[in-house]
């Protein structure tokens, strides 16, 4: 009993912590279809207005689409049957200065880069499983094909 | 028999890394002004530098990365679907205020009003900040007292049209960040403003 509520507490604690780690990175701009945002384990729909933390997960379907406005003014979508995970996020509104830091698992991303790859290029980083991706004040694509991640 | 092997086993390396199967792919495109940044692609195996109009790399399952064909513009057709549901970009507006003022728009800032809000209808959960500025006219004190005021002043004009904001931020900046340099003491129309971002 005492290590049934020891290990909760622990639990707790952990999910506390993570919450507490957990940055603002954006909010959704636009969704087509259905997409879910993955949260510590639990899902839920995409809904314009969402707020999207650090270490959350979109995922879209065969039609689906989702458009996203990062705090420093970087502008991402994620196209059909992606999965994008948003790893970092820190940005100073005053100074500009700040980290990203995201995964195209599989599908489709559109970026155009804000304040932060203006400020600190050398922080912005996006990775597909083959390749990572330095950014310097630009648009772009990102394919990372379809794979069963 | 070994001198046939060796150059047929380069030949059939050289063949599989042409026809090897795309894992990842990046376009580069140019922005709506035509201005092209660049990226910097690192893979297992080599690096390339992007900094054209729809340059493309893409890495193979040799996890090599390498220049690939641009499909030119087509690549903005192949990739539709993700770009279209890129969100709109942000915009700004500026208002301008009467000297000393916290409470009268110059009349030519006015008809901004009407513009902010129907920017702020056709944007899904808009984002605003209010940034309140001032000239030199008056101490650093009394000045971000002021900015403050003015950016107030704008937040309820925009309240008053019916505003609705997924979040909003408003600020003083005082003579901080003056958009004509002056000395200090100096009126200048341009400096006392109030700078609306919507995004």
């Amino acid at each position: 009993m005492p290590y049934k509520t020891l290990s909760a507490l622990c639990l707790a604690a952990t999910l506390l912590a993570g919450a507490a780690h957990a940055q603002l990175a954006g909010v959704v701009k636009g969704v087509k279809g259905a997409a879910t945002l993955d949260r510590l384990g639990s899902q839920q729909a995409v809904v314009v207005g969402a707020k999207v933390f650090t270490s959350d997960r979109i995922v879209t379907g065969a039609d689906s689409s989702v458009g996203i406005m990062l705090r420093d003014s970087t502008m991402l979508s994620a196209g059909p049957n992606t999965v994008l995970q948003m790893n970092k996020f820190a940005f100073n509104s005053t100074t500009h200065a700040g980290s990203i830091d995201a995964t195209v698992k599989r599908g489709t991303v559109a970026v155009i880069s804000g304040k932060i790859a203006k400020a600190t290029p050398e922080n912005v980083s996006f990775s597909t499983p083959s390749m990572t991706l330095g950014v310097r004040g630009t648009e772009f694509i990102i394919d990372a094909g379809q794979r069963s991640e | 028999m070994d001198l046939i092997v060796v150059p047929v086993l380069a030949g059939l390396a050289y063949l599989m890394s042409q026809n090897a199967a795309t894992l990842d792919q990046v376009v580069l495109l140019p922005d709506a002004n035509g201005k092209v940044g660049e990226v910097v692609i690192k893979a297992r195996h080599g690096v390339q530098v992007l900094n054209s109009a729809y340059a493309t790399a893409r890495t193979t399952g040799l996890q090599a990365v390498m220049p690939s064909n641009s499909e030119g513009a087509g690549a903005r057709e192949r990739y539709a679907a993700a770009l279209h549901a890129l969100p709109p970009k942000p915009v700004s507006f500026t208002v301008y205020f009467a000297s000393g003022s916290d409470t009268e728009l110059t009349p030519e800032s006015l008809p901004m009003i009407e513009q902010m809000k129907k920017t702020l209808l056709e944007r899904p959960a808009p984002e605003i900040t209010v940034i309140g500025h001032t000239d030199t006219v008056g101490s650093p004190a009394l000045n971000d007292d002021l900015s403050l005021a003015r950016a107030a002043t704008v937040h309820d004009l925009l309240v008053k049209v019916g505003l609705q904001a997924a979040s909003l931020d408003v600020a003083g900046r005082g003579e901080r960040e003056l958009l004509i340099p002056t000395g200090d003491e100096v009126a200048e129309e341009k400096n006392r403003r109030v700078e609306i971002n919507i995004r």
